[in-house]
């Protein structure tokens, strides 16, 4: 799994742009999307998620389960 | 897009227990207002220096925003390069502008720091009186450090006459006392509205803090922990610290009597208590629960309950996170991206300096006419005390038509002088050329607490209902400076009490305005 942006929820305040630990969300015409191929829900960094930590509404940044969970390599 | 000109009005209680408190402590203060620390009550938001050190003086006396006298004078701007932020408050609903510094209702548009130079640069130049550059949101500064601090670095090097100015939550503030000095930004705003954790857990659901989010009286303590101790940091280095504070009636109002004397002993020359503003189709937690915003004389009561202790700040109009302008004017529209690309900048620096040479011979003329009038106000009945509405434009006299005002000043008038007070936000009472009754009401209203208006010009009709509602329109003092006629009409108004022509009588309590300020299209 990965993380994914409710486009019609984001408020493109890019919070969550500059927390993610892997450079996965970028802005694209003006809503911000995650790279799900660089996303590891912040598996190795953080206890938690970062881009729903910071991300002023709630349940904007959830789990996409159309990938399958991120398995950390190693 | 919100572009609501409703006005709210919330139920009037027979004197709430909160007002009674916060009237017993202006009672006990005794000191505060314009009566015995005098020369305090006008400094820092006042005509001069007063009790301020020199070298704050300095450095103020051109800032609209901290200087009430110069806010007549000169003008600011705001950039929007800030999106971000890292803490929630109750007041926000972050699909709009940032609550704190910016009125909501209105999406700013964002900039990067290279669009927000060319801004400040086209702004400059078209506005001579554009003294300084603030970044005020719509997030929190610090928490886009990298955008906030490019656009300084720009705009430095640019325009190294226009003086730069950061709004804050305070929750990085400590992280950044370093950059901020090296950019040699001029003052910093920080906003508190709570030293204790147990009200903070009330107006913060959460912060963003060490890569979690915490919430509850947890996160309120580390907001106020770094507040304060960031407002410290700044101060031990020389660097001006206002302070904001947002009033929330039955939440933090008691308590910021405790917040004023917390900031200025960490060395805030400035606080500024703003109303909150709430209205339901904001969509913040606080207008969706039906939290009030306080009257226009609540507000004053506290900031008169602080003013013993430190200078407050009156004039703030909670501006938008890209307000132009004049503080009360809003030319944000004339400076959209778009227009903005396409303008020639010819930033002329000698023509902006000439041209404020001339606000200050103004502005001399200005404060010598309202000394020569004071000096005949002496021995003048020492207890009775009225506000006044002004129609402005600028410049510090009495310039506007009552139908084309978009707010009012108010002062009050006492043996002492003239002091500004507030100003009051209202709907345009003249659209299209004809007064509509509606609007009138709401003028009404907004300064149902001033005994007279004064104006350029007015019409019959609205004149005629002013007086009804018991305020005298007043016109004779068209086009000359405020506190001059305001001090020569209070004379008069002295006279014809004692010689028993008029009775004097307190006037009620009245709203304040919420909701978005737009520039209206001309
Ligand atoms: S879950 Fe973590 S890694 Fe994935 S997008 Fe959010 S911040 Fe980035
Ligand atoms: S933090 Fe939330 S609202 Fe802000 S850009 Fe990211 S997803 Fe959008
Ligand atoms: S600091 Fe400003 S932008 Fe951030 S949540 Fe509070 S009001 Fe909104």
């Amino acid at each position: 799994m990965t993380y994914k942006i409710v486009a019609s929820q984001c408020t493109s305040c890019s919070a969550c742009e500059a927390e993610c630990p892997n450079v996965a969300i970028s802005e694209k015409n003006g809503t911000f999307v995650i790279n799900p191929k660089k996303c590891t829900e912040c598996i190795g960094y953080f206890d938690v998620p970062q881009c729903v930590a910071v991300c002023p509404v709630d349940n904007t940044c959830v789990i996409d389960n159309s990938y399958p969970r991120y398995q950390p390599s190693a | 897009m919100d572009d609501s000109r409703s006005f709210d009005t919330y139920e009037a209680e027979p004197a709430s227990p909160q007002l009674d408190d916060i009237m017993q402590k202006i009672a006990e203060h005794k000191g505060c207002g314009t009566s015995g620390g005098s020369g305090k009550a006008s400094c820092g938001s006042g005509a001069g220096s007063g009790d301020m050190p020199q070298e704050i003086w300095d450095k103020v006396k051109n800032h609209p925003c901290y200087s009430e006298e110069a806010h007549h004078h000169y003008a600011r701007m705001h950039v929007a390069v800030a999106p971000a932020c890292n803490i929630q408050c109750n007041y926000c609903n972050r699909k709009y502008d940032c609550a704190n510094e910016s009125r909501p209702g209105v999406v700013s548009e964002k900039l990067s720091p290279e669009q927000a130079a060319k801004k400040v640069l086209a702004v400059a130049s078209a506005i001579p009186q554009m003294t300084v550059l603030g970044i005020a949101g719509p997030g929190d500064p610090l928490a886009n450090p990298g955008k906030t601090f490019k656009t300084f670095e720009l705009i430095s090097e640019a325009a190294p006459d226009i003086k730069l100015c950061l709004s804050t939550n305070g929750l990085a503030l400590p992280d950044h006392v370093e950059t901020i000095k090296k950019f040699n930004v001029d003052h910093v705003t920080i906003t508190i509205n709570m030293t204790d954790p147990d009200i903070g857990a009330e107006i913060y659901p959460w912060v963003f803090w060490k890569h979690k989010r915490v919430t509850g009286k947890e996160a309120a303590k580390i907001l106020t922990d770094r507040q304060l101790q960031g407002l410290e940091m700044l101060t031990a280095n020389g660097i001006l610290c206002k302070v904001n504070s947002v009033m929330i009636p039955g939440v933090n109002d008691d308590h910021l009597v405790t917040v004023n004397r917390e900031v200025k002993s960490r060395g805030a020359f400035l606080h500024n208590i703003m109303p909150l503003i709430s209205s339901p189709e904001h969509g913040t937690v606080f207008g969706l629960n039906g939290q009030r915003g306080p009257s226009a004389q609540e507000l004053k009561a506290l900031q008169d309950s602080c003013e013993g202790e430190m200078n407050m700040m009156r004039h703030c109009r909670q501006c938008r996170a890209d307000a132009v302008g004049l503080l009360g004017e809003d030319r944000s529209a004339e400076f959209t991206t778009d227009k903005i690309m396409e303008m020639e900048v010819n930033y002329d620096l000698s023509a902006r300096q000439a041209y404020q040479e001339k606000v200050e011979e103004e502005r001399q003329a200005k404060v010598a006419a309202r000394n020569a009038e004071l000096e005949t106000l002496a021995g003048a009945n020492a207890d009775i005390k009225i506000l006044v509405a002004v129609a402005t434009k600028g410049s510090g006299r009495i310039n506007e038509h009552f139908g084309h005002a978009t707010e009012f000043q108010v002062y009050e008038l006492s043996s002492s002088g003239a002091k500004f007070v507030g100003h009051r936000r209202v709907d345009l009472y003249c659209q299209g050329g004809y007064g509509e009754d509606d609007a009138l009401e709401t003028v009404i209203r907004a300064i149902n607490d001033c005994h007279a208006v004064f104006v350029a010009k007015i019409g019959h009709c609205p004149k005629d209902d002013l007086i009804k509602a018991g305020i005298d329109p007043v016109d004779q003092y068209a086009y000359e400076f405020i506190e001059q006629s305001a001090i020569s009409y209070f004379k008069d108004y002295l006279a014809r009490v004692s010689s028993g022509e008029i009775a004097h009588v307190a006037r009620g309590d009245a709203d304040i305005r919420q909701g978005a300020f737009v520039a209206v299209d001309a």
